[in-house]
């Protein structure tokens, strides 16, 4: 059985490992991180995103020996401290952006993701949309996660009514104002893949 | 924590969530994240036919795999188990018994397959093993043969008098019939004006929760009782049926629901892995799980929604209905586990908001080879309001007016309720609408669609290249709060902290926090010192569970009654202490105190203590040793939440493509708790509702293969489809229970599918273009714009 080191929230571990066994067993069953959901299997529903070298990766679609030698970070690693919780993690509770909770790590790891590049670059609209619709939520409708991510990047939610939320500086403040009328909808995966079922069973009836 | 600190008045607060903190850092709790060291694990062989013989099993050579502990098929257990059957499915109260005579035929089902199998996914072998990877080699080294029968898909094929039966020993596929008749019918029709007369089909769609279902199971080894963790709504149901089933006592199960990652009504009903993982467990002595995976719930966990109806509707030369004749077939697939439910639901849903004064509805289930149907989020709801509200919009046609004001001219008026049917309701009391306000709904539904603005464009041609411009509306009642009954205690213990229980069980509905409002508002403590315990049955002895739209009104209402009763021990308590009478006593924040003399005060915990005799020679070891309530809050009936929902879309004429531009909710669920956790709610009912309009359907070919079992084919939607909201509440109190809530759970899933396909059909042209079933994908919008094209006159 292969051998695999890598660097999982700032710690190195050594790990024997199948062939076969996929990275988020190996997170889940031998480092016991189960905040990394597993949903579909099948790198759809996005539950397993983790952060491999600082992009988000789907856990189910990676096997384990893929990791030797990458630095890993899971949901686990995520808030500052017992006390306090990430810009992400704050904007999705604020937000109610979670309802089961079964979704919300992987789309906390890929925010975060995008968060970290905000602070070196803007964001695009269309970037939040595309990130969004890299995951499945079955229980919220998505406006709030969809607020939550603005609001984690860029303006205040409309639950947000105890929280304060004042910007940070008087640019800051502008950016938020020309952000806060665009409208959260936008095309990405999801769109694109119900509009090739629809093609697709055209084919078929044809 | 809370945006609200000082006591009372956190009944209508959008408080935070207690749960949140948790879920966000990894630290929640999901079935497959809890550790049972040693816990060997569960692969099932299923049946990949829909329907056939099974002429052989050999497990040899599973068996012999290194790693596996045990494989069973139904022979190596059928001795020692007894066949799965949901008793409390099952009761039928005996008014509805005598008025209605239903016909519910129901289906014992075997825990592996006996013999024959009924649909694809059915399972047939149960492999133990190390770890589930060992478990699914095995599995696969498992022989069957199959001998393959005739597949029936369609229930009304199954119906057919020379069908095939599905389950053997029966004369005919016909498990259900309920009848539900008002007035005379053929006379409004000989007097009626208009007359629609249609079929629709809802198709069938699935619940999808993101965490699938899942058992594990441990044992103590000093008695070998069973400790079951399980994905499910409903853990005090699932003791009986576990106990019921494996022929233990009840007592010595002891079922809890971990973290659940949403149910949606899928995990309200218990299967044959539910109580085949505990069977393993109890045979071989060992922890055992099993986590159900993706594909596996896709086509082993239960499917809904796929219903026909062929409805009537009579109206005078003004619109006003005169009569409603439906008769509706359900799929109930291969077994018919959940009786009544979806189909009485169906029956006395299909009214809506109207008066309709004679009504002849019937509705019956058919056993086909497919995936066994059950309640999904508006069990039976939004597949008669599909063919309501679809009807309506025929009919408001055949008038020459506009659809919504078909609806104004037939709605219930405030000044009438409570509002009766004529019906009996499934509970057996006459089903009555207790409060509501119809008409204001569908005023402020219009406005926020501003469907004159919408005409106005679609006359003018002010819509883009290519697009066909459309706005549709529907309206629903639902009866909510379904008992029998919910229990609730409320306990003040010694350190101060307040214990509540309950029966009922969140899959994400907020239960810690909004409870937490509800009992912290009643006795007058601060939210923090309360701390929930539910979903497991060593928490609280009866229980039901959360499905039906029911924890509010009927856990809620245990729960402040509970914590009504601790508030009045407890002043009683410190009106002895202080020497001033209980009503010259407030509590504010936990602090028991004189109106007058705020600085006496005691401390709640203090109370507590005090009560606390068991140590002082002498004194009581009775009940009253602590500070504790227990109430079992017994509804009279259901209570009638209703919505009035409304979508503007733009279809594009290329591509088929369905876009909403903006989709308005006015909904009414009677006093709400907590408006953001309310808000959240709708908005996800209302988002798996538009999944199936536009683009979920759980379909099976004429072979009974099921066509969507990955997420690559069945569609649920992503954040790119969730459309734009306009989001509208009204607040009319119910009148059946203490704190005047309503359900709230499914409502906003039962009115998609038909305010989509009214939006489309008006986009589309109602002249030219009739809808009649979803979901509108692509490829189904361009069927029916090819259809209405000159020279084509076929229709799917």
């Amino acid at each position: 059985m292969p051998e695999i080191t890598l660097t999982v929230n700032g710690a190195a571990h050594r790990l024997t490992v199948p062939d076969r066994m996929l990275l988020t067993d190996a997170l889940r069953d031998r480092l016991g991180l189960t905040g990394t959901h597993v949903g579909c299997e099948h790198g759809v529903c996005g539950a397993c995103t983790i952060l491999m070298d600082g992009k988000p990766v789907r856990a189910c679609l990676t096997l384990a020996v893929q990791a030797e030698g990458r630095e890993i970070r899971t949901i686990e690693s995520v808030a500052p401290s017992d006390t306090e919780l990430h810009p992400v993690q704050r904007a999705m509770r604020d937000c109610h952006g979670l309802q089961c909770g079964f979704c919300t790590p992987g789309i906390v790891m890929s925010l975060v993701a995008l968060h970290e590049r905000a602070a070196t670059a803007e964001v695009p609209e269309d970037e939040i949309a595309e990130t969004l619709s890299g995951h499945l939520c079955r229980c919220t409708g998505y406006r709030n996660i969809t607020a939550a991510a603005h609001q984690a990047l860029t303006t205040p939610c409309p639950h947000d009514t105890a929280a304060p939320t004042a910007p940070a500086s008087a640019e800051d403040a502008r950016a938020r104002a020309e952000r806060a009328d665009v409208a959260a909808a936008g095309v990405g995966g999801g769109a694109a893949r119900a509009d090739a079922a629809g093609v697709e069973r055209e084919g078929v009836e044809g | 924590m809370s945006v609200v600190n000082a006591s009372g008045g956190l009944i209508g607060q959008p408080v935070k969530r207690k749960e949140d903190d948790a879920l966000l850092r990894g630290r929640g709790r999901f079935l497959a994240d809890l550790a049972l060291p040693g816990a060997l694990e569960i692969a099932f062989v299923r049946s990949p036919h829909a329907h056939a013989e099974v002429t052989r099993i050999d497990c040899g050579a599973a068996r012999a795999l290194d790693g596996v502990v045990a494989v069973y098929a139904w022979d190596d257990i059928r001795d020692t188990v007894s066949e799965l059957f949901l008793e409390a499915e099952m009761r039928i109260p005996e008014q509805v018994r005598e008025a209605i005579r239903p016909l519910s035929r129901l289906q014992p089902v075997p825990l592996l397959a006996d013999g024959r199998v009924t649909c694809v996914g059915q399972a047939v072998v149960m492999v133990v093993a190390a770890d589930r990877y060992v478990a699914e080699d095995a599995a696969e080294l498992v022989e069957i043969d199959y001998s393959p029968l005739p597949a029936l898909v369609d229930p009304l094929d199954a119906l057919a008098p020379d069908a095939p039966v599905v389950v053997p020993g029966t004369e005919d596929n016909l498990a259900i019939s309920v009848e539900g008749k008002v007035g005379d019918v053929e006379a409004a029709l000989a007097e009626a004006v208009h007359v629609v007369t249609e079929r629709y089909r809802s198709h069938r769609y699935v619940a999808s929760p993101m965490e699938t279902r899942g058992v594990a199971v441990s044992l103590d080894p000093r008695d070998g009782s069973l400790t079951v963790f399980a994905s499910t709504q409903t853990p005090h149901r699932l003791r009986e049926v576990i106990a019921g089933t494996l022929r233990l006592d009840p007592s010595d199960v002891r079922v809890t629901a971990p973290d659940i990652g949403g149910g949606f009504g899928q995990k309200g009903v218990q299967y044959v892995e539910d109580v085949l993982v505990p069977y393993a467990a109890h045979r071989l002595g060992r922890p055992v799980r099993w986590v159900e995976d993706r594909t596996e719930n896709l086509t082993s966990s239960s499917h809904a929604r796929e219903q026909v109806h062929d409805i009537t509707l009579a109206a005078d030369a003004e619109g006003r209905l005169l009569a409603l004749r439906d008769d509706a077939v359900i799929n109930l697939g291969n077994a018919n586990l959940t009786g009544l439910v979806v189909p009485y639901n169906t029956l006395t849903h299909v009214i809506g908001p109207y008066v309709i004064p004679s009504l002849d509805l019937r509705v019956r289930g058919a056993v086909t080879t497919t995936m066994m149907a059950t309640p999904y989020r508006g069990a039976g709801r939004p597949e008669a309001v599909f063919a309501m509200e679809r009807a309506m919009d025929r009919l408001a046609r055949k008038v020459g007016i506009e659809p919504h004001e078909l609806r104004a001219r037939n709605l219930v008026q405030p000044e009438n309720m409570p509002h009766r049917t004529g019906l009996m309701y499934r509970d057996g009391t006459m089903q009555t609408y207790d409060s509501g306000n119809f008409p204001e709904l569908l005023r402020r539904l219009v406005g926020h669609l501003d469907v004159a603005e919408i005409r106005r464009r679609q006359r003018d041609g002010d819509v883009a290249p290519g697009k066909r411009l459309g706005v549709g509306l529907a309206l629903y009642i639902e009866g909510t709060g379904l008992g029998p009954f919910e229990s609730g205690s409320v306990t003040v213990l010694p350190s101060g902290r307040i214990r509540v229980a309950t029966g009922a069980s969140s899959q994400g509905q907020a239960h810690q926090t909004v409870f937490a409002q509800v009992a912290a508002d009643a006795l007058g403590v601060p939210l923090d010192r309360i701390d929930l315990r539910e979903g497991d049955t060593a928490a609280i002895g009866h229980g039901v569970g959360t499905i039906a739209s029911r924890s509010m009104v009927t856990a809620g209402n245990a729960i402040h009654l509970a914590a009504l009763a601790v508030r009045d021990q407890v002043l009683a308590d410190a009106a002895g202490l202080l020497g001033v009478a209980p009503e010259d006593l407030e509590i504010v924040a936990g602090v028991v105190r004189p109106v007058d003399k705020p600085e006496a005060g005691i401390d709640l915990a203090d109370l507590a203590a005090r009560r606390a005799p068991l140590l002082v020679p002498g004194t009581s070891t009775g009940p009253g040793a602590v500070i504790s309530e227990t109430t079992f809050f017994k509804p009279p009936t259901v209570t009638v939440a209703s919505a009035a929902h409304g979508a503007i879309v733009e279809v594009d004429e290329r591509t088929g493509k369905t876009e909403i531009v903006s989709y308005a909710i006015v909904h009414d669920c009677g006093r709400v708790v907590n408006p953001m956790v309310a808000d959240g709610q709708v908005t996800g009912g209302v988002m798996q509702g538009i999944g199936g309009a536009l683009y979920e359907e759980m379909e099976y070919g004429p072979d009974g293969q099921p066509r969507s079992v990955t997420y690559m084919d069945y569609l649920v939607p992503t954040a790119a489809e969730a459309p734009p909201y306009v989001l509208d509440h009204i607040e009319t109190r119910s009148t059946l229970n203490p704190l005047g809530v309503k359900g709230l759970g499914e409502g906003g899933a039962i009115a998609p599918p038909a305010v989509i396909a009214n939006a489309v059909e008006d986009a589309l042209g109602p002249d030219h273009v009739h809808v009649t079933r979803g979901p509108l994908t692509p490829s189904r919008v361009k069927d029916l714009i090819r259809a209405a094209s000159p020279g084509v006159t076929s229709e799917r």
